[in-house]
């Protein structure tokens, strides 16, 4: 089976709003396919659905070959779904440390994969003990990253993992999203900022009105211009 | 014109009218209808839980927020008129400033409760109206100089509301100022009510629904939530504050327990969620077959256990002391089986 | 519905004042023991009062550590956390006065085993009818805080009409065991032998408490889930287990409380629960929703404020604590050490 996850006609309400109508979404295995589109468009929405922070009205979501649209949201993260989320859902109280112990939920996180994550973030090794509420924004956006990483998963869906970040920060995240996909993993990005997306993405999915209007490969996306006017606007940053 | 008296806020369900008519014949009839004293207190009863059940219905209903402050809101105007009618003296003006100064601190002690739970968050105001509602009751009966403390007070009204006032007969019934008292009472409660009805009709009734629904969106479409929370509080007060001035009117006596006992609290939750949250005609239905049920209910019950003296446990739960313990499963029941109430269930169209 | 901006823009240590306002509730009871001490002048009734009040304090943090927990983790508020209270009361005073050939018998050894069997068997059935409480209650209305309250009200008063039903509609009025009667003198100040357990007894759990919550792995699933209990489930953790362990231990912590405040009165009613609830859900709130801290810190205010104004004035024990609470949210409106919630 070449797709780790398969999303088939997913509808998503929200109160009475109706985010997600139809979306259809196919994510290869050990590749990196990004979920692009203006705001609001339901690509954050389509992120919760897969994790089961939201439940999905109709449709189907296939992850690994089994049907996980019933599941809640604690099995699907056992089964290897790992979020990354948009506030990044760092655990303020706790501290670095803390915050990482429980990000290993099968038990301590290894020295190996430590070392690993402090050679990626190398801050986090410095506020090892300190609350997680006093880091800098880059500096919880690396934790949240770390956090994904202290554990081995099959996929990974991480939203806007650059927003708002020093030019700095970004490039030392999107190493970080490198060499998880060094490791074999199955990534789903949100991004906003296209030169990441460009750099980082195998495949484009690019969402409008709850729905998806275009899959290929990222390259060609990122080689037709006209394309990416059409499909994001201009709301999308260009090169 | 009728219409327009119940603020266009029509039963909108055939049976729900009937029965909505049926009660406004009965009250407005009852000392010729139901001659005999019991019948009138259980019809005045009637009328001033209808009132005060309908100006929670405007917090607990229309706003969504939950107090256990309304029985001392009740307590503060039943008091005003108790303490007006003892220092200033028998007669209609201390009626009227008891009344009055009754609904006016109600309503500014609501303010202050209001301002400092309500713009946190609206689940404090549960807890704080809990904790000061309480603190009010023990305060009531420790401060016995002024208040009579556990016994209550009780106090002369004007002779012409007293059954002493006679009047001759009509209709073959006795009329005295008793059924001038209970008269003054129905118009009052009347009035008060469509005064409810008007109030959650109006444009500022129709905010504290979207707040209700949705205080996030409410607040971004530029409502300041808090302001109107904290109004529809004070309201809901100075309302419960009249209602309690009338009853103290009827009864000629106030006491801790006939005005602030936490047990009158959950009476009021169970009529407001029997009858129907947010529906204000709900506070009708809802009182009418609480205030029949306890009166009548309960002596039921005493015949039951003794009925069934010979079996055993059975009648440890029919004791009408226990009433409580039936209210309280059937409370529970209405939440999760019966949310919208009786008027809810009659619209639905069942 | 207050999106609170987190900007620590660069790591630095954290200023002096910053300081200041995290240590300021933890100040506020030695502040307020100074202010008895010189409000009230006589060192001895002073000691006598501050131990009292430190055993009230620790009463009632007993009874409301559980609610605050389980409203930080769910968003559960339980109005008939009281019915704990009173259930665990009743039970452990039926278990002491069953063994009343061990709580006569001049022994510490015998009175103290008589009490821990008391309060074990209160536990267990306290920590049972929780469980059941949550399944049948307050599961079916996640999520809707007007349900919550209605409901959970209306499982308040079942409960109680059945502690009618089952030990009679009286009080039943109790003695303390043997040993535990009467008062050590200390520094000229007569100090109740019970209320320097209760004291002791509500420390210990308090220290055992912080000790699960810091050190342990369910402890931090416990605090992050308070914090952002979504990203706990992102990361593979069963929160609803984890809130039913929490909202069982809460039940059962309140059975306790139930049977410490039961000896510390001598007398028991069914509705002392209820009653306990409005000190109880002072605590919570001026404490902070969701904090344990909060809550100790709190009830120790409450527990000291109380004995002190009923020394001094005693009409306005209770409206003191209304008092207490209008000013602590005056200066921190979300309460003492408000959980910050990831939303």
């Amino acid at each position: 089976m070449s797709d780790v996850l398969r999303i088939e006609g997913l509808f998503t309400d929200i109160a009475q709003y109706h985010i997600l109508e139809g979306v259809d979404l196919a994510v290869p295995r050990g590749q990196v396919t990004m979920l692009l589109g203006r705001n609001g468009v339901g690509k954050t929405t389509t992120l919760k659905t897969v994790m089961g922070h939201w439940a999905a009205k109709a449709g189907s979501i296939r992850y690994d070959g089994q049907d996980i649209t019933a599941w809640p949201t604690p099995a699907r993260a056992r089964a290897g779904i790992g979020f990354v989320p948009e506030d990044m859902g760092i655990f303020t109280d706790l501290t670095v440390e803390e915050n990482m112990v429980l990000a290993a939920a099968s038990g301590p996180p290894d020295a190996a994969r430590l070392e690993r994550v402090f050679a990626a973030f190398p801050p986090l090794k410095t506020f090892w003990k300190s609350e997680a509420g006093t880091l800098s924004g880059g500096q919880k956006q690396m934790l949240s990253i770390a956090r994904a990483m202290a554990e081995e998963r099959v996929l990974y869906l991480i939203d806007e993992p650059t927003k708002g970040l020093a030019p700095a920060i970004v490039s030392t995240m999107a190493g970080a999203l490198r060499e998880l996909k060094g490791q074999g993993a199955s990534i789903l990005l949100v991004e906003q900022n296209f030169a990441v997306a460009k750099a980082l993405g195998d495949h484009a999915a690019v969402m409008d009105d709850g729905r998806i209007v275009w899959t290929g490969a990222m390259a060609e996306l990122a080689a037709d211009a006209g394309l990416q006017e059409r499909l994001m606007g201009l709301s999308m940053e260009a090169e | 014109m009728l219409v327009n008296l119940i603020s266009g806020d029509t039963p909108r369900s055939a049976v729900l009218t009937v029965l909505l008519l049926i009660v406004l014949v009965c009250l407005a009839g009852a000392p010729f209808l139901f001659p005999g004293v019991r019948s009138l207190e259980t019809a005045a009863t009637i009328c001033i839980f209808i009132l005060l059940v309908a100006s929670y219905d405007l917090l607990l209903g229309y706003t969504g927020i939950v107090s256990f402050a309304h029985t001392m809101f009740f307590g503060l105007g039943a008091y005003g008129v108790a303490l007006a009618s003892i220092h200033i003296g028998r007669g209609w003006g201390a009626l009227i400033v008891g009344s009055l100064s009754g609904a006016v601190a109600a309503a500014a002690l609501a303010l202050i409760i209001g301002l400092f739970s309500l713009r946190v968050r609206a689940i404090f105001f549960a807890m704080i109206t809990l904790a000061v509602a309480s603190a009010v009751a023990v305060l009531v009966s420790q401060l016995f100089n002024i208040t009579g403390g556990e016994d209550g007070l009780t106090y002369l009204i004007p002779r012409e509301l007293t059954p002493a006032f006679r009047m001759g007969e009509l209709f073959g019934v006795r009329v005295n100022g008793r059924v001038l008292n209970y008269y003054l009472i129905f118009v009052a409660c009347l009035a008060l009510f469509l005064l409810l009805l008007r109030i959650v009709n109006s444009p500022f009734g129709r905010v504290l629904q979207a707040i209700r629904e949705n205080d996030f969106r409410a607040e971004a479409i530029g409502y300041r939530v808090v302001w109107y929370r904290t109004a529809a509080t004070c309201l809901s007060a100075a309302i419960a504050a009249l209602a309690g001035a009338l009853y103290a009117i009827w009864l000629r006596y106030v006491g801790p327990d006939t005005t602030l006992s936490f047990e009158i609290m959950l009476d009021i939750l169970l009529m407001v969620v029997i009858g129907g949250m947010g529906t204000m005609y709900g506070a009708v239905l809802g009182a009418v077959i609480f205030v029949l049920a306890q009166n009548y209910l309960q002596n039921l019950m005493g015949v039951a256990a003794e009925a069934t003296e010979a079996l055993p446990i059975l009648p440890l739960f029919l004791d009408p002391n226990r009433w409580l313990l039936w209210l309280g499963l059937l409370f529970i029941l209405s939440v999760y089986f019966f949310p919208t109430g009786i008027v809810g269930r009659l619209r639905s169209g069942r | 519905m207050s999106a609170a901006p987190d900007h620590a823009p660069t790591m630095t240590r954290a200023s002096f004042a910053h300081r200041l306002g995290q240590a300021a509730p933890y100040l506020l009871v030695p502040v307020l023991i100074v202010l008895g001490f010189l409000s009230i002048g006589s060192s001895s009734s002073w000691l006598t009062l501050t131990v009292s009040g430190l055993a009230m304090g620790m009463m009632i943090f007993v009874m409301a550590s559980g609610l605050t927990l389980v409203f930080g983790l769910m968003d559960v508020i339980n109005f008939g956390h009281g019915a704990f209270v009173s259930l665990g009361a009743f039970v452990g005073i039926s278990v002491l006065l069953a063994l009343t050939g061990w709580t006569t018998a001049p022994s510490l050894f015998l009175n103290l085993a008589a009490v821990l069997l008391a309060i074990a068997a209160a536990m267990v059935l306290t920590g049972l009818v929780g469980w059941g409480f949550e399944r049948v209650i307050v599961r079916p209305v996640y999520g809707a805080h007007l349900k919550q309250i209605l409901v959970t009200v209306g499982g308040l008063i079942v409960v109680e009409q059945l502690i009618h039903v089952i030990w009679g509609p009286d009080e039943i009025f109790l003695n303390r065991p043997e040993t535990l009667k009467g008062a050590v003198t200390f520094a000229g100040a007569a100090l109740e032998k019970y209320r320097i357990l209760a004291v002791v007894l509500g420390l210990a759990i308090f220290v055992a408490m912080r000790l699960v919550l810091r050190r342990t792995k369910i402890g931090l699933i416990v605090r992050a889930g308070v914090q952002n209990g979504q990203m706990v489930e992102s990361l593979g953790y069963r929160l609803r287990l984890v809130f039913i362990g929490v909202f069982v231990a809460g039940s059962a912590l309140a059975g306790l409380g139930g049977v410490m405040w039961g000896l510390y009165q001598e007398v028991i009613t069914a509705g002392m629960g209820e009653r306990m609830m409005i000190l109880v859900f002072i605590v919570v709130i001026i404490g902070g929703l969701g904090s344990v801290e909060g809550a100790f810190i709190g009830a120790l205010l409450v527990g000291l404020l109380q004995n002190y104004i009923a020394f001094l004035a005693p009409k306005l024990a209770l409206v003191s604590n209304i008092g207490l609470m209008a000013a602590i949210l005056m200066w921190r409106p979300q309460g003492m050490m408000p959980v910050v919630k990831a939303k």
